[in-house]
């Protein structure tokens, strides 16, 4: 068994039209009645929910049924029906807590959504984009395939993604990897090793927060003078990436050395205390910027690194997140061939359970948060295209829907949630205006311009 | 033989405890014994292999490529015969002792035969075990007077079936009415008018007296009402008991099923009973009871087997809720729930159209749902059984859930749903 695709809904983008059931009842029941649809948009209070089967992992429907008509398909994930065993006992119904099987009176017998064999009619038909078929699974799955290049049991704190992140990248990066670790959560979380033995199957090594990048620069040139393609890659912290680790970086990048270089920014110095890093944001509680008499939590906005980096015209720029994992993936496939012909940086935003205090299983969903709310923008550049948003938010929440999640923003005056949202606005629409098409346009009416005279 | 787990039984409860044992523990030795021939399969299938509709060979639950896939030794016709709870022993029908370190008693129920004189000396029917179901389709050709004793579930599924072959039947219930722990006497006079607009002939408030068989070697059933309805065929469906023999002195406390508590556990250690066998906690009160349905089966086999297999995430078992969905002459009558007995301050909304037999009825204390009772109206039972468990506060939505309590259910449950 492994993981599978779909159907997720998104309610604030539905506009209660109907056309997904529509679609549905003429897909499966071949009428115009939206009754006999096996997905069911419910209004409640302006808002909408989904009635809908949930191809649970482990069904109640398929344990209640007597006829084993019903049963969890492994290669697909759907829980399939078997018209020819069904007795129309209606028992599965009674497994059902979402309403995801239930009778249909026209046909006779229960009915249930089967995804269309993986091109799901609804979907389609949903003009706002509430409704999304994931494939997401099929990464995990692939992913799963490859060998994990961690040793077991890492120590991070509890709830923290950083093992996510570095247990998946290196599977992708695979085994021909030298990696470079610098002081921070990653080899505090065991990637360096103990008593002479390192946390991982590749070599890795441990510079210091000054010198990742032209220490990486050297291990590539050498590997590539030998002859051998091996991938030059940095897990490090935004504090050793965009304070103190900032000359070497930068000089590599302008040198468009092949390096895969990837932060983990959570904001701060978290491993040794939570002390403020450039990438704290602005309000933010930290060991160095106290919430007091005084204080209130930093004074200053933080740096914006993939901007900066991109001003460097690397090969490949990104931002992403554990919240995003489809983006991610994709996102790293492409900075890992970026590699291959000068700097790849990728910067993901890594929420801290322990520093930003929220609860450890609230992690994925401060992530999810950050973008849903423009505090974080999903963006990718190659000085070929410019910049695009890959995960645009036209309707973001309002600010307060995430900060409210965490301890670090508790403090928050109203002045300091405007000042934030401000700049969580600004930066959107500079990102915005960065990807538009405007740029790519008026370079290739330049060019042509030149052309002609 | 040795085992870490036995489990005695091969249904709903069994299979459901063996599913959760694998779940936390992949690879603990599992033996079932069951005193079945066969592959598992569902009672509750059975009245659709009486009426043809299953295919006998179909029916099966699991196949052997699913117990050798998840290392489980299946030996069927292989009866629990006594226990030594003190010595980790069990003892089964063919004379072999096994030692495990855990067992799981789910040997469900069997059909009680009521005192009735003369009936052991006439041929009858019941239906519990595939072989029952086969033997009852096999008889039912040809048949043309059919009586069937016991108005419950099992009676009228199978006087429907004999309808339906065009055979007289006669159905002799005790209470007042058929279906009388479900449905209210509106309720069950709805489908007592399905029946008899069928052609079905329903003595109720009627108990059978004496049994015999008459000149023409029919059976003839004398009642206390003193009609005598004769037919070529008896099927006694007046109810079933736990299937406890077994127990017979080893010091597990018995009421009339194997008493539990609310993590399914025996009065012994390292024994467990779920299912039809085990009588456990009642969610409306504090009584231990029989509630003897396969939702209930399948809930309690899962804790038991968590707590089995020492899984954390197991959690107490919430208690029995009554609960039915019965289909008869091509409409559903549900039921979910207690209809408030016992409850003072129940409030009931019932609306009843007794022209075309839509039947509604909704009783709420304090805002929150108690049961639920339907016919030839849906409602997602198993959305209905998780706002009971739930004791989901309707006070907020009350309005809507009492005008369309489908809708109102289905909104409340998908908001559970991230
Ligand atoms: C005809 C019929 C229709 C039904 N319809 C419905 C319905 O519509 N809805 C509903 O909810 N419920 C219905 N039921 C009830 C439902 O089938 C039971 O509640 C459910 O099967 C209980 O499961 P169980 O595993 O506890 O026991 P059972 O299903 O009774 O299984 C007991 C198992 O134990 C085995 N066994 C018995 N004695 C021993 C022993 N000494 N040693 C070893 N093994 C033993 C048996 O072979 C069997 O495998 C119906 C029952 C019948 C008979």
């Amino acid at each position: 068994m492994g993981a599978y695709s779909t159907i997720s809904f998104d309610a604030p983008k539905c506009d209660g039209c109907n056309d997904c059931m529509l679609a549905c009842a003429q897909a499966k029941s071949g009428t115009d009645e939206i009754a006999r649809s096996r997905i069911e948009v419910l209004k409640s209070n302006g808002s909408f929910e989904l009635a809908m089967c949930r191809q649970c992992g482990d069904p109640r429907c398929v344990q209640n049924c007597p006829a084993a008509a019903l049963e969890k398909n492994d290669a697909t994930g759907v829980i399939d029906w078997d018209e020819t065993k069904c007795v129309d006992c209606l028992l599965c119904t009674v497994g059902c807590t979402y309403a995801g099987i239930a009778y249909d009176r026209a046909a006779g017998h229960v009915t249930k959504c089967d995804l269309c064999d993986g091109d799901p009619a609804c979907v389609k038909a949903c003009k706002p984009g509430a409704l999304r078929y994931v494939t997401t699974a099929r990464i995990y799955n692939e992913v799963g395939q490859l060998e994990d290049l961690f040793a077991p049991g890492l120590s991070g704190c509890q709830g923290c993604n950083t093992e996510l992140l570095m247990r998946h990248t290196l599977r992708r990066v695979g085994p021909d990897t030298v990696l470079a670790t610098p002081p921070g959560c990653v080899p505090g979380m065991g990637s360096v090793g103990y008593n002479g033995q390192t946390g991982t199957k590749v070599p890795v090594f441990h510079p210091l927060l000054t010198n990742t990048a032209s220490m990486l620069a050297g291990v590539r040139r050498f590997y590539k003078r030998k002859g051998r393609d091996v991938t030059a890659m940095a897990l490090a912290g935004d504090g050793g990436t965009a304070d103190v680790g900032f000359q070497s970086l930068s000089g590599a990048a302008e040198r468009g050395e092949e390096i895969l270089y990837i932060t983990v920014d959570n904001e701060g110095y978290m491993n040794t205390g939570m002390q403020r890093s450039g990438c704290t944001p602005y309000g933010a509680w930290t060991s160095t910027t106290p919430v007091g008499e005084r204080g209130q939590g930093k004074t200053q906005d933080a740096k914006n690194m993939p901007l900066v980096m991109m001003m460097h015209n690397c090969a490949y720029v990104a931002t992403a997140s554990t919240g995003f994992m489809e983006d991610l993936y994709e996102k790293l496939d492409r900075a890992i061939a970026a590699s291959k012909r000068g700097f790849a940086y990728l910067h993901v935003y890594s929420p801290c359970t322990t520093g930003w205090r929220f609860p450890s299983q609230q992690n994925i969903e401060v992530a999810r948060k950050a973008v849903e709310t423009n505090f974080v923008v999903l963006w990718e550049f190659d000085p070929k295209n410019g910049v695009r948003l890959t995960r645009p938010v036209d309707h973001p929440l309002p600010l307060a829907e995430y900060v409210t999640m965490m301890g670090k923003f508790r403090h928050l005056s109203g002045e300091q949630l405007e000042h934030i949202q401000a700049s969580v606005d600004k930066h959107a629409a500079f990102i915005s205006r960065l990807a538009g098409e405007r740029d790519a346009q008026m370079i290739r009416h330049l060019a042509a311009n030149r052309t002609a005279a | 033989m040795q085992t870490r787990y036995l489990i005695a039984g091969s249904s709903h409860a069994a299979l459901s405890a063996l599913h959760a044992i694998r779940m936390a523990d992949a690879d603990g030795g599992v033996t079932l014994v069951t005193r079945d021939a066969r592959l598992p399969y569902s009672p509750t299938v059975l009245p659709y292999v009486v009426s043809g509709r299953s295919d006998p060979g179909r029916v099966f639950l699991r196949d052997e490529e699913y117990f050798r896939a998840h290392k489980v030794d299946y030996l069927p016709g292989v009866a629990l015969a006594a226990l030594r709870p003190q010595d980790q022993t069990a003892v089964l029908a063919d004379g072999r002792t096994v030692c495990y370190e855990k067992l799981l008693l789910a040997t469900g129920a069997t059909p009680v035969i009521p005192t009735v004189e003369g009936l052991s000396g006439v041929p009858y029917h019941v239906l519990r075990t595939l072989d029952d179901a086969v033997g009852l389709h096999q008889a039912m050709s040809g048949v043309r007077e059919a009586l069937v004793l016991g108005g419950g579930l099992i009676g009228m599924h199978a006087a429907e079936n004999l309808a339906r072959t065009g055979a007289k039947v006669t159905v002799i219930e005790a209470e007042a009415h058929v279906l009388s722990a479900y449905f209210d006497a509106d309720a069950s006079g709805i489908i007592e008018a399905a029946f008899s607009a069928n052609g079905v002939d329903l003595h109720l408030a009627s108990r059978a007296v004496s049994a015999s068989r008459d000149e023409r070697g029919r059976i003839r059933l004398t009642l206390g009402n003193g009609h005598s309805p004769a037919g070529d065929l008896l099927l006694v469906a007046t109810g079933v008991a736990p299937a406890i023999g077994y127990v017979n002195g080893c010091g597990i406390q018995c009421d009339q099923g194997i008493l539990v508590d609310e993590r399914m556990r025996t009065s012994a250690d390292d024994v467990w009973a779920a299912g039809d066998v085990a009588q456990a906690r009642d969610f409306f009160g504090n009584a231990r009871v029989l509630n003897g349905i396969l939702p209930d089966a399948v809930e309690q086999g899962r804790i038991a087997g968590m707590q089995m297999a020492g899984d954390q995430a197991a959690k107490d078992y919430a208690g029995g809720v009554p609960l039915n969905t019965y289909s008869f002459f091509g409409k559903q009558a549900l039921s979910v729930g207690t209809d408030g007995r016992g409850f003072a301050d129940a409030e009931v909304h019932k609306s009843f159209d007794p022209q075309t037999g839509r039947y509604l009825k909704i009783v709420m204390r304090e805002d929150r749902l108690l049961g639920i009772f339907s016919i030839d109206r849906w409602i997602d039972a198993g959305v209905m059984w998780e706002l009971i468990l739930r004791r989901t506060d309707l006070g907020p939505v009350k309005a809507q859930f009492l005008a369309d309590p489908q809708r109102a259910a289905r909104v409340l449950m998908s908001k559970t749903w991230r």
